[in-house]
């Protein structure tokens, strides 16, 4: 306290630290992840009581999660462009990420499709129900996400990305790894778990 | 980078501040971004909930205390739920109780009580303009208004409001055909709690980030009131509980409306049997339970913030303890994640798992029991001022610390076998939790009333309204004990036909009676608050002699809530009393050079660095 208190009194050192909308944005992601954390451990509590499925996961996850950390890396290509005032590659970047995005929510449906082939629905045995419930959330999550990803998009063909203006692209960026990042962890929890 | 986007922005607000104040009446009273008036507007809407949440509350006493007594006259507004014969609805009891809970534990006691304070006095005592994010703060409000509104509609259908008791459980809940609540109450339920989320993190995150980010100059964490600190970490409880409360909701709604086995299992009802299988139950009361814990300190942890600073003031005395206080509130946040399985001993889990839950929940005994300590020795020797905030948060330290108590009984996972689902359980928590809190709203209320209107609320009735309160919440709560031991079930409709039970009948209209009397009592408040607003006395700008920061904005402050600069600050919210100071009272504004003759030995040190001009230079410059 008296450290802190010696540095304020020049007048210079504020106390704040941080960006109010980025701390906001983190602590919506906080709430995601809580969200997600009680689902995944409902399905822990559920699968330990018994009575329970053993699904065989469609391939077309696998190809699912590749799209969707090849877009994470494209959205930072693009971060990095408009820290470099690079407006083409900024624009390219945002591009190839929403239609990496795109292709991601299709192969979600049509992995949706496989597991009803194999008789597993979402109204049934909560094994096949919590799977919907995963992805189908995840989805919905990445859905807002992509609002936002056009939303800097027509910023960035508007002149009001560049690296003097980084704040919503920056708060897109983290948003974007953190969709790919609960992505990988659901889909390897479900791996793990089954 | 972002630092200095901040800086620029409010610059141009000391600039400009002044001026703009000419809003129209609906973004100035209605779909307002002043944290001020959203505010007042959680305030009204917590109030009227809170009359809507008793009023329930005194029709199921009426069938508990007089079970033979003829209801017609309830039939104006009750319509059908008064059967022919003048009774109350067997189903209808139940939606009641279900509807009181769930008014006054979410919408009185968490948007009412943290809506208001936090949108009120977090900018006011950080020092800020207004919130983070004005517009959020806004749309918090609206989404709990319409949360209201279709929770207020439900009362009104017929089949009824949810009715399988505020914590939902399925598969009561779950089942259309269980029970006419289960309807479309339930849906309407669920849709209300999914807006109440929304609104709930909504605000949460506002707060949270406003607090971090938007302190003035000086206001380092160790110099925040314990109300900052308090409103703080209820957000932060609600931002990591509430979206599980949401999961749980969802799965229901899921298992409600589309079919799924989540939390249903082999089932047989109405002469069939259901096709779900493998949900479960308990799974629910988990979920449910992992919100529902932490939301009981979500309704007291504010109350117990407001609750340190008026005693402190009011005592004339530095809170005892303060960074006991700060570590009590995290440890109690803390611990409120680990203990939910306590709400769950007869559910059938491992008895070493409840074992462990009764070990951490009595540890939660121990920071409870420092706050209470701490406010006991804030009040020891202190020149006390007993203005209506102030009984009312002495109220509440009572209340805290007798309802505290039954709580070692409950927590203790073999006594509960005995006292699960009792009126046990409805007094313990009604008095450490319910009306605790509720004091410690209407000692917020009374104390911030001259800030929030500019105008006095009257002390007279303000006593009076705490002592038919304080005596009359004991005496509805206190007999609650007794039957609970006594193995009365809770949301029973009716005791007349257990032989066990019929001496108990006295003592059951005795509680009607006090509650009666005690929500009669709230009128006295209801005028007072509404008179006042329009006809108070007019308050001094610091009625308490305060130290907080919102004492030195105008008597009503405008938008952007100090004329000029934001003030700084040079020394905690708690130096009353201080040795050799000529007042009782340095607000924090006064920097330390200003009091060289109250200064301790290490805060003349730091007066050196405050680059402070001393008062007598400036005296030279006046004149």
């Amino acid at each position: 306290m008296e450290n802190t208190a010696s540095i304020f009194g020049t007048g210079e050192a504020r106390v704040r630290s941080m960006n109010a909308r980025k701390f906001a944005l983190w602590l919506f992601i906080i709430s995601v992840t809580m969200v997600f954390a009680s689902l995944t451990s409902a399905y822990i509590v559920k699968k330990s009581e018994g009575n329970w499925l053993i699904i065989e996961f469609p391939e077309l996850f696998n190809i699912t999660s590749v799209l969707i950390v090849i877009s994470s890396i494209s959205m930072h290509f693009s971060y990095l462009a408009a820290r470099r005032d690079n407006l083409l590659n900024i624009r390219l970047g945002l591009v190839i990420t929403g239609l990496l995005a795109i292709g991601f929510v299709v192969g979600q449906y049509f992995a949706w499709d496989k597991l009803v082939e194999q008789d597993v629905y979402f109204v049934g045995n909560p094994a096949g129900s919590f799977i919907y419930v995963f992805t189908g959330l995840h989805v919905l999550h990445l859905a807002g996400g992509l609002i936002f990803l056009f939303v800097v998009l027509f910023k960035a063909y508007t002149y009001k990305v560049h690296s003097r203006n980084l704040l919503s692209i920056e708060m897109c960026t983290t948003y974007w790894h953190f969709l790919g990042g609960l992505w990988l962890y659901l889909y390897i929890f479900l791996i793990a778990n089954n | 980078m972002s630092v200095a986007d901040i800086q620029i922005t409010e610059v141009g607000h000391d600039d400009h501040h002044d001026d703009h104040h000419d809003q129209g009446f609906v973004s100035k009273y209605i779909f307002s971004t002043d944290h001020k008036t959203i505010a007042k507007q959680f305030l009204i809407t917590g109030i009227f909930w809170a009359i809507v949440g008793g009023g329930l509350s005194l029709i199921f006493r009426l069938q508990l205390g007089y079970p033979d007594m003829d209801l017609n006259w309830l039939r104006p507004i009750m319509g059908d739920w008064i059967t022919a014969a003048g009774k109350l609805d067997t189903e209808f009891y139940l939606g009641l109780v279900t509807m009181h809970g769930t008014i006054m534990v979410f919408f009185v006691l968490t948007a009412g009580l943290s809506g208001t304070f936090s949108n009120f006095l977090i900018p006011l005592q950080i020092g800020a303009r207004d919130m983070a994010s004005g517009f959020l703060n806004m749309l918090s409000y609206w989404f709990f208004f319409l949360s209201s509104v279709v929770m207020f509609v439900s009362l009104f259908i017929e089949t009824g409001p949810a009715s399988s008791g505020w914590t939902v459980y399925p598969p009561l809940s779950a089942l259309p055909q269980a029970m006419a609540g289960s309807g479309l109450g339930m849906t309407l339920w669920l849709i209300s709690m999914a807006l109440f989320i929304a609104s709930t993190l909504l605000g949460g995150i506002n707060y949270v980030t406003t607090v971090i980010n938007l302190r003035t100059e000086g206001m380092t964490f160790t110099r925040l009131p314990l109300t900052i600190w308090a409103f703080f970490i209820t957000a932060v409880i609600g931002i990591l509980s509430f979206p599980v409360l949401l999961s749980c909701a969802l799965l229901l709604i899921f298992d409600r409306s589309f079919g799924t086995s989540f939390y249903l299992s082999e089932i047989f009802i109405g002469g069939e049997a259901l096709p779900n299988m493998g949900g479960s139950p308990i799974l629910f009361q988990h979920l449910f339970w992992f919100l529902g814990h932490p939301e009981v300190y979500i309704v007291i942890l504010p109350a117990l913030g407001i609750t340190s600073e008026i005693i402190s003031t009011n005592s004339r005395k530095p809170i005892f303890g303060y960074k006991a206080m700060i570590l009590s509130m995290l440890a109690i946040a803390f611990l409120s994640f680990i203990v939910w399985a306590h709400h769950m001993f007869v559910s059938g889990m491992n008895p070493f798992l409840g074992s462990i839950f009764t070990l951490l929940t009595l540890i939660i005994a121990v920071p409870s029991a420092v706050k209470a300590f701490n406010y006991i020795t804030t009040l020891w020797r202190g020149n006390i001022v007993f203005t209506t905030g102030m009984l009312f948060s002495i109220g509440l330290v009572s209340f805290f610390i007798s309802g505290g108590l039954t709580g070692l009984f409950l927590g203790n996972s073999a006594l509960d076998i005995n006292l699960h689902d009792t009126y046990f359980v409805v007094a313990h928590f009604h008095l450490v939790m319910g009306s605790a809190a509720f004091f410690g709203l209407l000692a917020g209320v009374y104390h911030w009333f001259p800030k929030m209107f500019g105008r006095m609320m009257d002390e007279k009735l303000g006593r009076l309204h705490f002592w038919l309160t304080f005596i009359g919440v004991y005496l509805v709560f206190f007999p609650l004990h007794y039957i609970g031991i006594a193995g009365f079930p809770r949301r029973y409709y009716s005791f007349t036909s257990f032989e066990t039970f019929s001496g108990f009948a006295d003592l059951n209209t005795f509680v009607t009676i006090a509650a009666v009397v005690t929500f009669a009592a709230q009128f006295i408040f209801l005028f007072n608050f509404f008179y006042s607003i329009f006809g108070g006395r007019k308050a001094p700008a610091n009625p308490w002699k305060s130290n907080t920061l919102e004492w030195t904005t105008p008597r009503v402050p405008q938008h952007g809530n100090w004329p000029g600069a934001i003030p700084k600050v040079y020394r905690w919210a708690y130096d009353y009393s201080k040795p050799g100071a000529p007042d009782d009272f340095i607000p924090q504004t006064i920097p330390l050079s200003h009091t060289p003759e109250s200064n301790l030995p290490h805060e003349g040190e730091l007066a050196k660095e405050e680059g402070v001009e001393s008062p007598k230079k400036e005296k030279d410059k006046v004149e």
